[in-house]
Order: C-alpha cells, then structure tokens, then sequence
C-alpha cells in the first residue's frame, strides 16, 4: 500500500494500551482523527515489535497533517500539526 | 535489600561493573561515546544554518537530505536517525516537539535542553504553541501560519529559521553565531542585537 | 503516562526555559544507552517501552536519566543479558 499525498486518511481509534503490554508511537491525541498525507518518509522497521525485540517488518511511515482548530477546538485558524505515522494506523477515506 | 531500593549511584556503578566484566561496555567505551557526545552541539546545526543562507546549492541539500548536508560539513551521522529540515518562511513557522518522550536531532544539536524534555512542554506545544512561544519571547506575524512537528518515530526534525534582515553583507561564520538551539526548533527566532 | 500532548494537567505549568548542565551520572546513562544500541543488546524502543511500564509515582518522581537507568536495567533483567545476582552482588561489592 502506498498513499499519495493530499489523501485523506483517517487514524484508527485503537487504544492497544488497555490490552495489555504494548509500545505504541501514535500518540493519543489523533486517534479517531482525520489528516492528509503530506509525504511518504521511507520505510522503517515497526517499533511495536522492535520495543519487545520481535522480528519488526519494514513498514511505510508518513508525514500526516491535522488542522489544530479541529483537534482540540481551540487554535488559530490554518495552524496545523504534523506527525510522524505508521501505514498500519492509517485507513484511507 | 532489592534492586529496586538501591539508589541509583549505587545502581550505576553496580551495572556499570557488571557491564565491564562481561565486556558489553568497558569503561574506555563510555568515556569515548561521552567524548562524542559532547562534541555535538547548536554551533554544528548552526554552520548548515548559515551555510543554508549563503549557498543555495546546499540550502536545496539541506531541505531534501538534511543528513547528507551535516555530513558535507563534516558533522558525524553514522549510525543517526534521518535528518528532516523544516523550512521556516513568512507564510509558515515551525515548531518541533516530541510529545512521547524527547526526540531530538541530537548529531547537529547536542543533548536536548531540559526544557525540551519537560511535561510542560510537550503537553502544551501541540495544544497551546502560541501561548508557549509568547513565553519564549517569540512574536509571529498575524500572516505566518503555525505548524508544530510532533517527532514520534524515525526522523529528527530542526528548522531553518528565516535569516534576519540587516544581515546582508555577513560572514557564515558571523551569521552562525546568531543561531541557537531554540531557533533551529521553533521556540525563538534569530534576531540582530 | 508518557503520552501527554495536550493533556490538561501539564496546561498551565510554564516552561523552565533556564539551562541545566548534565551531569556524569546523566552522561554516562546516555553513552551507556547509546553502546547498547550500537551492540544490538537492546533497542531504543525498548528503552521507551521500559520507561513507559514505570508506574505514574514512579515515572514522575524520577529525574530524566534515573528513568532510563530504571528501564535499561529491567530490559537487560527482562532479557537475560544480565541477572538480579550479579547486579547485587557488584552492588555491594567493596
């Protein structure tokens, strides 16, 4: 799967955190949220299973952006943030 | 007595010991990687900064490769996580955080500053960047839009601040002096004294 | 606990913006990580996996490196590459 920048993707509302030990580097406050890819960044070994030194597949990592004002409902109008975010978080609408 | 009561010089030195005697860190290794360590600072991340200024060729270097541009200047990348250059311009500036522990382009910046490493920080720069940079001295333009990077897997991110006016007839070197940690994340912005 | 982008308890605490120097407890702690790394004994992501199993008291009472000798520590028990004996045993040695 490869998505192309201006794609709009949703991240997955999955809280791993409450199954038990896991090591997540999505962070809390876009989960459920929608963003546009920027760009792809290259492929990197997933750290959920380097974190318990598992075999960890290369994986494709984006550069995601989130409008601010629509994730926290406060925030200047065209500010934006921008993520780092695994292929696997990520469901394209 | 436990692991967990002993305090922790007592623990260091205990692992520090047993990591020597089965030859996975000598104490010659440790002081070698401090040595290293120490030795990356802003002023590295401030050459490619005034360098970017100069010379376009490796401005364009820099913003498409940023660890291929320290290299340039002989600044030690191997084994360093990507290099990714944010462009700051009078329509954008960017802020870095790591809101899940403390990711910082440390090969051309250094250790990360404590205040870098706080709560305070990383709760409140993607919630509140504007009120943090107020407290940082830092005053955009009502124009410039703000993006804050959150640096959350395996890239390190500093910024390229906008060169300041009345620096026209610099040096790199003079123009390197005016960049500091805080200019090449977000939280300030060069300025001429 | 270490995920705390925008978390309303950390909202209205200023910014400590004033330098503080390492020390060599911290120095050594992070060259210590880094030959680690470079061995391939243990991953950074485990050393966040391990700072990030710190119950909340813990992780908040500890200053930064103490966190990441806590977790290099458990990692290292975790995976054998050192045992609760030995680190005992030199912790009271002479």
């Amino acid at each position: 799967m490869s998505l192309a920048p201006g794609t709009s993707v949703r991240v997955k509302a999955d809280w791993p955190e409450l199954r038990g030990r896991c090591h997540i580097r999505t962070p809390h406050y876009v989960r459920g949220e929608t963003g546009t890819i920027l760009r792809h960044l290259g492929d990197f070994p997933n750290p959920e299973d380097l974190a318990f030194a598992r075999p960890a597949a290369a994986t494709p990592l984006y550069h995601v952006r989130f409008d601010q004002p629509s994730l926290w409902g406060e925030g200047a109008p065209g500010d934006d943030i921008v993520i780092e975010l695994f292929a696997h978080w990520l469901e394209p609408l | 007595m436990t692991i967990a009561t002993l305090d922790h010089d007592t623990l260091l030195k205990a692992l520090q010991r047993v990591l020597a005697d089965k030859d996975i860190a000598r104490p010659d290794e440790i002081a070698e990687r401090i040595r290293i360590t120490d030795a990356g600072t802003p002023a590295q991340g401030a050459r490619m900064v005034a360098k970017a200024w100069c010379d376009p060729a490796f401005r364009t270097l820099m913003l498409a490769d940023g660890a291929s541009a320290a290299a340039l200047l002989d600044i030690p990348m191997r084994g360093a996580p990507p290099l990714g250059v944010l462009e700051n311009t009078a329509d954008l500036h960017h802020l870095v955080v790591c809101t899940l522990c403390s990711c910082y382009p440390r090969a051309v910046l250094g250790y990360p500053p404590f205040w870098f490493k706080s709560a305070a920080y990383r709760a409140r720069a993607v919630r509140d960047p504007l009120g943090l940079l107020t407290e940082f001295g830092t005053t955009l333009p009502a124009s410039t839009a703000l993006r804050v990077v959150d640096s959350t897997a395996d890239y390190r991110w500093m910024v390229l601040p906008l060169r300041p006016h009345g620096t026209e007839n610099w040096s790199e070197a003079e123009l390197a002096s005016l960049v500091h940690a805080g200019d090449m994340i977000g939280v300030t912005i060069p300025t001429v004294a | 606990m270490h995920d705390i982008g925008g978390v309303p308890r950390f909202l209205c605490e200023p910014v400590d913006p004033s330098p503080h120097s390492l020390t060599e407890f911290d120095r050594t702690v992070d060259a210590i990580r880094q030959i680690l790394g470079q061995k391939q004994v243990m991953s950074v992501d485990e050393l966040r996996r391990g700072i990030e199993s710190l119950p909340e008291a813990t992780y908040f009472g500890l200053s930064y490196y103490e966190r990441w000798l806590r977790s290099i520590t458990a990692i290292l028990l975790e995976k054998s590459v050192i045992t609760e004996a030995e680190l005992m045993a030199a912790a009271t040695a002479p």
